[in-house]
């Protein structure tokens, strides 16, 4: 042959040339040795095209393996690609599409794929059959941790993942359409051009770089031309239409529900590494009316002795060597095959130039025109004939022994090519539950249940002919448009023949007395299918789990059929009845990262922002994480040493002058109707249809099951309408609960409620200056007295021309109150605000300063409201209504939750004075051991408290209430901070409420 | 019947692996067992084991509609742990933990329990102030947990994230070092073998369709798909199905199911040294001894009985897994599948009587039932043999729903509900 650095690439103008582009020539580096090939090319036939043999070695016993297939079922040639952060271990060679500057490297062999040390394990592989390690590796019993597993862990897994962050990004985008079609051989392109020229929206997803399916592989003519031609006027018909989307690179690897389909668009793959800005891959959701599956079929291999040794391949793996991509995978071949597809590659060695020994076919009698044809290209026919055994090493196929009629013979071969006949791709239908119907005529499964909305053509759905394939694809198609509403006058089918595709089933040569590989990937051989009938796994899922066949990265694509017909044969079962394994999405291994598409980082889930949040930041607010958003935690200013420094004068600072701060956070859901206060008594534990308008009340709600489930004020501004707050945590939650209640408990009820809480901002003023402040804000025409707006009192006031609504309410136990103002002023009112307040020697406080008077108040927030505590635990039972029912009351009244000794709330001190107390520690009774039966309950919350100058704190006690006094300790053995405790009341300022009234 | 070792490998390995007995019978069933369990899962098959080991009820027989550990038992992510909030939980957790320690020896059957640690990840203030409670409880009942700063978090598992940059930093984990992960197949099967030496009847491909009662509402035997068998003691084990059976005896459950997803990746060489799980941000991590990385998610929001799920948390997972781990975003998803879990309101299971004399229950594992399994069929023997709770097992009645007094282990689940 011509070239010496691609001495298996067939020399350009011959009558097999393949079509790569030579004026494009690429390097490239296999285990750091340099190769060429051309654009067009994939990895695994430039590495053909060059004479390399040995791609990998095997998982288990390390045998040297080759190239298998062309395509995404390969378990044999995997690589790492490229190098450092882009390592992609696992990769098929089959499937990259070269480029120039690729690296790959060969995977799981050590030192060097041509001597591996662990090639060993073939001489013990007698030990290492399906499931030994179920069976020993137990003694001594410490071994297992400390020397087994680590070995086993090191021998197994493949490649080796990168160990940087991927440097590539990965998007998402969204799809929809009427017609979505899934692969374009054939079926795919009749179905695609049948429903675009009707004019329905046609999106046509295409794994490979080129469409054309197998059209690109084999010697076939449409309309007479050569078939790869139909496939690019097709593809050139389907582009210029303005409704159709075709998608090359895009594997649809998932069906899902509601008719989603997921795909992956590989945008940068093909090149060395992403252009800025451009997505190594999309990920694609598509949302489809109807979806043809034109997905074809992979053809199987036969079980026989040595079929894993490099030169062992697939048939039409072969056709697709010489035909597509001018190589020739050997020069020297016998061609084994049960089916009358298998002989077409026969003849297409030998139009390529390469000698053929023998066809082998263990059917006693094959159509003529095949055995004529055969004689006529000097090929010997070796009828009722199997391939028991293949020998050769790590350079490859040697020769194959083969019995016929009880003789064997030796044929020297460098090549065999296999065909066990076509498993139609059914793994999309099975997706969603579908399962796959046995066919006896093809011998295999085919699509039985389809997923709605999925029909399937083409050889997916069994149909081999060229002519039969391109007949049900345009039939598919054109019915898929005509249920979306469209419809084209049918166009005149194109011309091809339907060739002969007569199949006998033949899964595994019994007679091979050496090992005989059914899952390539995972090292399952014939013996392990024997095995595991021996020992009763023959369930084809127990099967599975005890060999790990089809459990590879290839899910069994070429290894799933002729292990479980292996083991009906063993179990005398019809394959109807054994059924087949349901294949799980991906339909193809899809990165992880693709998943997560830009939602990394800082973008791993959005920051929620209250208008204040650029005001907060220039006043150097130190922010923390409340749900989704940032609040301001605490403002330091220069000179505070440290952050209890600081909170300490924002609470002095409030209880003495005022403070301001953002509470916009809360959840605020605006319930209007006219039996809004019917619907707020039934989810609220205390009673809102007594509440008077301009009246706002603290509310408690239960879950079902009687727990507390969320706090807050809500208040009357009409008749029929409300507005309740709720706790930043359980916004969302609340509202889901809302509407939950009202959609499917009380759809009678007039009520409606939004979520508002974007659309107001609400500030917090309290300090004994609170209404001064106010004042000044609203001027003097607004009277903010207690008698025009009493403790818990709520009014809508307009300030300048903006509505906003004044609430008295407090949580610091100060005058104080919470303002509300459209959240576009947001912004501009806090600043007003804080203007005033400073002047007023005032200040803004953040949560820790809020969270520190809420504990001296004894309010209870989220450490609290834990899911776990009743309304009686937290002191809250006399809220509950006596007279009306409500969610969770009848389930709140069990007798355990009502009992005295459940933990209740209670205050604690630190008996040594200026101690810190630690939140977490656990309450045990005075002197009594650190053991779990003395547990009587935890500390909650602790804040240093400026008001009573030291530590104070929350917990859950049992008996609480009637213990105030009594010295406990608080076990807190993990920060050395055991130390004894007094139980108090939880309210340590203004027990009255005589501040909050002022 | 042949002793699994390294002797008898080699053995049978110079035989030419011929003469390996079956692992477990495929008897017919008998027309009366003392006692039938309902499922053959890990937690029917250990129950069965126990009763038939150290309760001398061999005549057993466990029913099962499709194939042994074919439900949860083979779809779980396999974590063990035992650092939950509540003694009641904690007494049943560390019982399953003990058992786990000497399990591959109890059945011959190697397990592969491998305690690599199982850190739970903080990433706010909450959830450090939860977890801090969580040691001292722990640390009460005498379960080691730890508490680790980031930077030891990282150094424990070093291809963690902690990077501040991240949305929700890692801001320190719990640490339970004898968590770990097992081989949830050899779970089961080493139950099955060892049950099936001992006399009992593993019935595969037998569907119950019915409990028949005498005229005092006790249970007298079951109707199946492969005929009628009596028998005075049912032991109903059917994880996500449960309530169905139940309702043949006019039994209502307190329980609601949901799908469960988890996903595996290609295998690769060991990258992941230790259990990682997230309750805030929704993942969980570990990696196989075949080098696959075993990822679980939630589960969907609403109850159903489909296999599959929404391919939405699947990708919500898969976020957070990016998150903390991303030098594994180059590495690719293989299968990604749903089973089915059936959750109790305080997420504790149910194990013990019901209203109908001779029938038992042992359900409600929810998310985390693989890591319970020798423990709980440990307690639920000895409930079953004795007719009178086992005194760990005694917390889990069913009336505690009516009674009030919970086991609330909301906040301990794996991935909040």
């Amino acid at each position: 042959m011509s070239d010496m650095a691609q001495p298996n690439r067939l020399p350009a103008g011959g009558a097999i040339e393949g079509r790569v582009d030579r004026n494009r020539p690429l390097a490239f580096t296999f285990d750091g040795k340099s190769y060429s090939g051309y654009a067009g090319d994939t990895l695994a036939s430039a590495l053909i095209a060059a004479g390399v043999k040995l791609i990998g070695r095997s998982f288990k016993y390390h045998r040297p393996r080759g190239i298998f297939s062309a395509g995404p079922e390969e378990p044999n040639a995997l690589i790492e690609l490229r190098g450092g952060a882009r390592r992609e271990p696992n990769t098929r060679a089959t499937t990259i599409e070269l480029y120039d500057g690729l690296e790959a490297a060969s995977q799981n062999r050590w030192p060097s794929l041509a001597f591996d040390i662990l090639a060993i394990n073939q001489i013990a592989s007698p030990l290492f059959v399906g499931g030994f390690y179920y069976k020993t590796f137990m003694w001594p019993a410490s071994f297992w941790e400390k020397v087994y597993e680590p070995l086993i862990r090191r021998a197994a897994g493949l490649g080796r993942a990168s160990e940087s962050p991927d440097p590539d990004h990965y998007e998402k985008a969204y799809a929809f359409c009427d017609v979505l079609v899934v692969g374009s051989g054939p079926a795919g392109l009749a179905a695609a051009l049948a429903a675009g020229r009707s004019g329905a929206r046609v999106i046509l997803c295409e794994d490979d770089a080129q469409l054309g399916g197998r059209l690109l592989s084999e010697r076939q003519t449409i309309d007479d031309a050569p078939a790869h031609l139909f496939a690019a006027a097709a593809g050139g018909e389907l582009r210029s239409l303005p409704n159709v989307c075709v998608m090359s690179r895009t594997q649809v690897f998932g069906a899902y529900d509601s008719e989603v389909y997921g795909a992956l668009e590989r945008v940068a793959d093909h090149v060395t590494a992403p252009a800025a800005g451009v997505p190594r891959q999309r990920f694609w959701h598509i949302a489809a009316k109807r979806c043809v599956n034109a997905m074809g079929a992979t053809e199987r291999p036969i079980v026989f002795g040595g079929n894993d040794r490099p030169g062992v391949m697939l048939a039409s793996a072969v056709r697709t060597y010489l035909n597509r991509f001018g190589v020739l995978p050997g020069r020297k071949a016998v061609v084994f095959t049960t089916n009358d597809d298998g002989w077409r590659t026969a003849a297409d060695l030998v139009a390529a130039g390469a000698q053929v020994e023998a066809v082998v076919d263990p059917r006693a009698s094959v159509d003529e025109n095949l055995t004529k044809a055969a004689a006529a290209g000097g090929v010997r026919v070796l009828l009722g004939g199997y391939i028991v055994n293949v020998t050769g090493g790590a350079r490859g196929v040697t020769s194959a022994i083969v019995s016929v009629a009880g003789k064997r013979q030796i044929l020297t071969a460098d090549l065999v090519a296999v065909s066990g006949g076509w498993n139609p791709q059914v793994a999309l239908t099975t997706h969603r539950g579908g399962k796959p119907r046995w066919s006896d005529a093809l011998s295999t499964f085919v699509p039985g249940d389809l997923p709605d909305g999925m029909t399937v053509a083409g050889a997916a759905n069994g149909d081999l002919g060229l002519a039969e394939s391109l007949r049900k694809g345009s039939e598919a198609g054109a019915a898929a448009a005509a249920a979306c509403g469209f419809s084209a006058a049918p166009a005149p089918q194109p011309r091809a023949e339907d060739e002969p595709t007569a199949v006998a089933p033949l899964w595994h040569v019994a007679e091979s007395r050496h090992k005989a590989f059914v899952d390539l990937q995972n090292d399952v051989t014939a013996d392990d299918i024997t095995l595991a009938h021996a020992e009763g796994f023959r369930s084809i899922e127990h099967l599975k789990r005890y060999t790990t066949l089809g459990m590879a990265t290839d899910q069994g694509k070429t290894s799933n059929l002729n292990g479980h017909a292996m083991m009906a044969a063993l179990t005398g079962q019809a394959m109807s009845d054994v059924g087949t394994i349901l294949s799980r999405p991906p339909h193809q291994p899809v990165a992880i990262g693709a998943f997560a598409g830009h939602h990394r980082d800082r973008h791993f889930r959005p920051t929620r922002h209250t208008a204040g949040h650029a005001w907060a930041l220039e006043n150097g607010a130190v922010m923390v994480e409340a749900g989704p958003w940032l609040r301001p935690q605490y403002f330091p200013r220069s000179g505070e040493k440290d952050w209890l420094t600081t909170v300490v004068r924002e609470v002095r600072t409030v209880r003495s002058v005022v403070g301001v701060c953002d509470v916009s956070t809360l959840g605020r859901i605006d319930i209007q109707g006219r039996d809004a206060a019917a619907f707020l008594d039934r989810v609220y534990v205390n009673t809102f249809s007594t509440l008077p308008v301009g009246k706002a009340r603290y509310g408690v709600m239960l879950r079902e099951d009687g727990f507390v489930m969320d706090d807050g004020t809500t208040s009357r501004f009409a008749e029929d309408h409300y507005v309740m707050s709720t706790t930043t945590a359980n916004a969302a939650k609340i509202m889901q609960h809302l509407e939950f209640c009202h959609q499917a408990l009380w759809p009678e009820l007039d009520v409606s409620m939004v979520s508002v809480t974007e659309q107001w901002s609400q500030y917090a003023v309290a300090g004994p200056k609170a209404r001064e402040l106010l004042m000044q804000l609203y001027g003097p025409d607004v009277d903010l007295s207690n008698d025009a707006l009493p403790y818990m009192g709520c009014r809508e006031i307009p300030l300048r021309g903006i509505p906003t609504r004044l609430f008295r309410i407090s949580f610091s136990g100060e005058l104080a109150y919470e303002l509300a103002v459209p959240a576009r002023y947001g912004a501009a009112v806090l600043e007003a605000l804080m203007a005033l307040c400073g002047a007023l020697g005032g200040c803004p406080y953040g949560t820790e300063a809020q969270s520190v008077m809420r504990i001296e108040k004894g309010h209870v927030a989220g450490n609290e409201l834990n899911g776990q505590t009743v309304a009686r635990d937290l002191g809250l039972g006399r809220m509950m209504s006596t007279k009306r029912d409500y969610i969770g009351r009848v389930m709140a009244g069990r007798p355990a939750l009502m009992a005295p000794d459940r933990p209740t709330l209670v205050g604690i001190r630190p008996v040594e004075k200026g101690r810190r107390l630690t939140a977490g520690a656990h309450i045990l009774p005075g002197g009594a051991a650190a053991v779990a039966a003395n547990d009587q309950g935890y500390v909650t919350s602790v804040a240093y408290s400026p008001t009573c100058e030291g530590w104070i704190g929350l917990a859950l006690v049992v008996n609480g209430p009637a213990r105030h006094g009594e010295r406990v300790h608080a076990f807190d053995a993990m920060r050395n901070n055991d130390q004894d405790v007094v139980i108090c009341s939880p309210v340590f300022v203004d027990p009255e409420g005589v501040r909050l009234r002022g | 019947m042949g002793t699994f070792s390294f002797g008898s490998l080699l053995r049978n390995a110079m035989a030419g692996h011929k003469d390996w007995p079956r692992q477990w019978r495929a008897p017919d069933p008998k027309p009366a067992y003392d006692a039938i369990i309902v499922g053959a899962g890990g937690h029917g098959l250990a129950t069965a084991y126990y009763l038939a080991k150290e309760h001398g009820v061999r005549n057993v027989a466990v029913l099962e509609k499709g194939w042994l550990g074919g439900g949860n038992t083979g779809r779980n992510t396999t974590i063990i742990r035992s650092n939950y909030l509540w003694e009641e939980s904690e007494a049943l957790y560390d019982h399953a933990v003990k058992l786990w320690e000497g399990l591959s020896h109890e059945l011959n059957y190697n397990v592969m329990y491998s305690p690599r640690g199982v850190l739970m990840l903080a990433h706010n203030i909450h959830d450090i102030q939860v977890f801090k409670r969580h040691v001292h409880a722990n640390r009460l009942a005498g379960i080691d947990n730890e508490w680790l700063t980031a930077e030891q978090a990282k150094e424990f598992c070093p291809p963690l994230n902690i990077a501040p940059g991240m949305r929700y930093p890692v801001l320190g984990a719990a640490l339970r070092r004898r968590g770990g992960v097992a081989r949830y197949d050899a779970v089961a099967w080493g139950y099955a073998r060892a049950a099936d030496r001992l006399g009992v009847d593993i019935i595969q491909n037998c569907e119950v369709k019915g409990i028949r009662r005498d005229a005092n509402g006790a249970v007298t035997g079951v109707e199946t798909t492969r005929g009628d068998i009596a028998t005075k003691k049912i032991g109903v084990v059917a994880a996500g199905h449960t309530s169905v059976v139940m309702s043949m005896a006019d039994v209502r459950m307190p329980l609601e199911s949901f799908p469960l997803q988890a996903l595996v990746s290609e295998p690769v060489k060991p990258v992941m040294p230790c259990v990682v799980m997230s309750n805030t941000i929704h993942a969980y991590i570990s990696q196989s001894d075949k080098g696959e990385l075993v990822i679980g998610a939630g589960t969907d929001q609403y109850i159903s009985y489909s296999q599959t799920g929404g391919l939405h948390i699947t990708t919500h997972t898969l976020d957070a897994i990016c998150e903390l781990f991303p030098m594994f975003r180059r590495m690719r998803m293989l299968r990604n599948w749903g089973g089915i879990v059936d959750v109790t309101p305080d997420r504790s299971p149910i194990i013990g009587k019901t209203p109908v004399p001779g029938l038992f229950v042992n359900c409600g594992w929810g998310t985390g039932g693989f890591k319970a399994t020798p423990g709980s069929g440990h307690v639920f023997a000895a409930t079953i043999a004795r007719d009178e709770p086992h005194p760990i097992a005694a917390p889990f009645t069913m009336e505690r729903f009516v009674t009030g007094r919970l086991i609330d282990e909301a906040a301990a689940a794996a991935v909040a509900h």
